[in-house]
């Protein structure tokens, strides 16, 4: 049965790396968006299988518990991605924004992207996922400057430059990960690899452990969007192509969130290191504080969206910085689900941007009457992301909020004050946008609305009934990771 | 290991520390390129010498592609771009010299308090090695943040990342992976960079990126 396995993992690596090529070569722009979309969802069919059967671990790939839940979500969004990406684009390339040559090389790097996040997560080997990383960062910091406007020029320059210092940092923690591991494992590849790690972090040596923690947290913590690490963020998704900002939102912080989790779980199977929880809620917490105020005084739909992000990925590093099993539950949770609404989010932002022809929130107004489909599309998305019931967030973060009441009260008023100032300025702009008198253009919209309402269909489902076969599930990883 | 090896190595990891300071007060363009340049060869002979006592033949690729790009290739592509764009007039620190100097010092000293005491059963070829790479590193990120020019930002990187190439080298045994990608990464970090740079002047008539502030798309 691992054949099976082996195949599987082999196809969400290759797939995308191959239709990279394929399409970087392929000049029609329609067949290109098809492409885009049969490679993700084979991708996504791979990613599938490998719920059934798993490989057994080698010494760069490994499949586990904890990673299977990350490249279904991963893949899953990617092909949504992919579905309104193609709607997307054939209107940027209608209004002329956006070149046929570079749609070519938009294309490929969207599955560049896509196989360095897979890569990312599916390496059993600490320097292998650290060069995924980076490819990853690279990729998108292409896309984000692919308007080559002023803005998103400054946009992909500052994420470049911020990004990469972070991944400098995060490499030397890797490296000092290395060292602490020589002395016990031996040198060679056995003492980069996950499985071996984790099995005898216990004998590492504590301080070595400790230093290599702080810049894999700072360096990851920068891709994930920690305050105060945070400020290539809100440019990169204002100025880049809106199917990027989905993905960046709903996949790659998770990515980067994700290896500084297989770190945290190298540091607390040594009992000698510092407990890694402290920092990540303190960096945790100050996320969801500042990006909850920094909602209020934003102008451009897009940034305000990625300040939100700012805020949930906040969120979930707290509660996996809290820890425990019901915590650790919640953050999953409200990962999954925060990705799936906010790449929805995205879709209709898009949408929105492409019909009013502006970002810009005070243009826009009164969408539940011009485009009521997308209007409802938005109000629905800020009700989900905002934790109001019945959506699924609302479960994840009444679960972060009273597992956290119950062991540190003080934090946990400060977590739920800043939900409730974050759900404040996020009410107060739907108003104004989803309200009120039409306003501005009022161009039909030929938006595709199937991976919006599978996203929102998903998170509705979740916050009424969770399968227990998910929930059963997830309680697995989350004590796993505790 | 005999003493004299270990000397020799601590004597290349000191000197791309001293290279790295030399890089904090270059006040010319072309000055700060050339300069980039021998702390490229600083690091493909420290490179190289780890390899040869530590009977790691794979790390003369590293220090090959260290010699060949960054101590040749890419300086000479540096100042073409500084050529074409004009700016190699003074470099606009955002503080001054002197300070920067004093502020670089302090990180030196702070990385051999952090490094020493916590590496002191690594090994003594781990242990200095890491403390030199911890400054060099340091070193850099303060170059990032004390010039507003790109050029001068790209530069500070690229020392960072002879900062981790060193630290990669002192650790001995580290699998070949890393080695190579990271002398791949700055590869296409830099071609990112060159199309940057262009593209920045394109935009804007300058590559002082502290005029791209004005492109915010935050006001109402």
């Amino acid at each position: 049965m691992s054949d099976a396995g082996s195949l599987a993992v082999g196809a969400i690596l290759l797939v995308p790396a191959l239709s990279a090529a394929l399409l970087a070569l392929l000049p029609d722009d329609r067949t290109a968006a098809r492409l885009n979309v049969v490679a993700t969802l084979l991708t996504l069919g791979s990613a599938v299988v490998l719920f059934a059967v798993r490989p057994a671990p080698g010494h760069f790939l490994i499949v586990d518990d904890l990673n299977v839940v990350f490249i279904v979500l991963s893949t899953f969004v990617g092909s949504t991605t992919s579905v309104f990406s193609a709607s997307y684009i054939a209107h940027e390339l209608e209004i002329g924004r956006l070149a046929p040559a570079y749609l070519r090389f938009y294309h490929a790097m969207y599955q560049t992207l896509m196989f360095a996040m897979n890569l990312a997560l599916l390496s059993n080997n600490i320097g292998l996922m650290w060069v995924a990383v980076e490819l990853a960062t690279l990729t998108t910091v292409m896309m984000v400057g692919i308007y080559r406007t002023a803005a998103a020029l400054e946009a992909a320059w500052k994420y470049f430059i911020l990004g990469s210092v972070g991944i400098a940092l995060a490499l030397f923690g890797t490296i000092l990960v290395y060292l602490a591991a020589r002395s016990v494992v031996g040198e060679g590849l056995d003492a980069m690899a996950w499985s071996v790690l984790v099995g005898s972090a216990a004998k590492f040596d504590p301080a070595l452990l400790n230093l290599s923690f702080v810049f894999l947290l700072l360096g990851y913590g920068t891709k994930v969007g920690l305050v105060p690490l945070h400020a290539w963020l809100p440019d990169a998704h204002a100025e880049g192509p809106t199917p990027i900002s989905a993905v960046l939102s709903g996949l790659l912080l998770n990515v980067a969130l994700f290896a500084v989790l297989r770190f945290k779980t190298i540091m607390s199977s040594n009992p000698g290191a510092l407990a890694p929880g402290p920092l990540m809620v303190s960096l945790g917490l100050l996320s969801v504080l500042f990006a909850s105020f920094m909602l209020y005084r934003r102008h451009d739909i897009k940034r305000m969206f990625a300040y939100s992000s700012i805020e949930h990925m906040g969120i979930v590093t707290f509660a996996f910085g809290m820890g425990g099993a019901l915590a650790n539950f919640a953050g999953l949770l409200h990962m999954t689900l925060h990705s799936l609404t906010k790449s929805a989010i995205f879709f209709c932002v898009g949408h929105i941007a492409q019909v009013k022809g502006t970002q810009h929130m005070p243009d826009i107004r009164g969408l539940t009457v011009s485009h009521p489909l997308l209007g409802w599309g938005m109000v629905l998305g800020v009700v989900a992301i905002a934790g109001l019931p019945p959506m699924g967030i609302f479960v994840s973060e009444f679960l972060i909020v009273t597992s956290t009441f119950a062991r540190q009260p003080a934090l946990a008023v400060v977590l739920g004050l800043s939900l409730l100032v974050a759900l404040g300025a996020l009410l107060l702009r739907l108003n104004g946008l989803a309200f009120g008198d039409p306003y501005g253009s009022n161009e039909p919209s030929k938006a595709s609305f199937v991976p919006v309402f599978a996203h929102f269909g998903l998170v509705f489902a979740a916050g009424i009934w969770l399968p227990p076969a998910l929930v059963a599930w997830f309680q697995h990883v989350a004590a796993l990771l505790s | 290991m005999d003493r004299l090896s270990l000397d020799i190595a601590h004597l290349f990891a000191g000197g791309l520390v001293l290279v790295s300071f030399m890089l904090l007060y270059q006040d010319r363009m072309s000055g700060l390129v050339n300069t980039f340049a021998s702390h490229a060869v600083v690091v493909s002979l420290s490179v190289a010498w780890q390899a040869y006592i530590q009977q790691a033949p794979h790390l003369y690729i590293t220090s090959a592609i260290a010699l060949v790009v960054k101590a040749f290739v890419i300086p000479v592509a540096l100042h073409r771009i500084i050529v074409r764009l004009g700016i190699h007039g003074t470099i606009e620190p955002v503080v001054g010299i002197g300070q920067t100097m004093l502020a670089g010092i302090g990180l030196v000293a702070l990385s051999i308090l952090v490094m020493l005491p916590i590496t002191a059963q690594a090994g003594t070829l781990a242990r200095e090695d890491l403390a030199f790479s911890l400054s060099v590193i340091l070193l850099g990120l303060l170059m990032m943040v004390s010039r507003r020019n790109a050029v001068s930002q790209v530069i500070g990187f690229m020392s960072i990342e002879n900062g981790l190439i060193l630290a990669a080298t002192g650790a001995k045994g580290m699998p070949l992976v890393v080695e190579i990608s990271v002398a791949f990464s700055i590869l296409v970090a830099l071609i990112v960079i060159g199309i940057f740079l262009f593209r920045i002047r394109e935009r804007f008539d300058t590559v002082d990126v502290h005029d791209l502030d004005r492109y915010r798309g935050e006001r109402p």
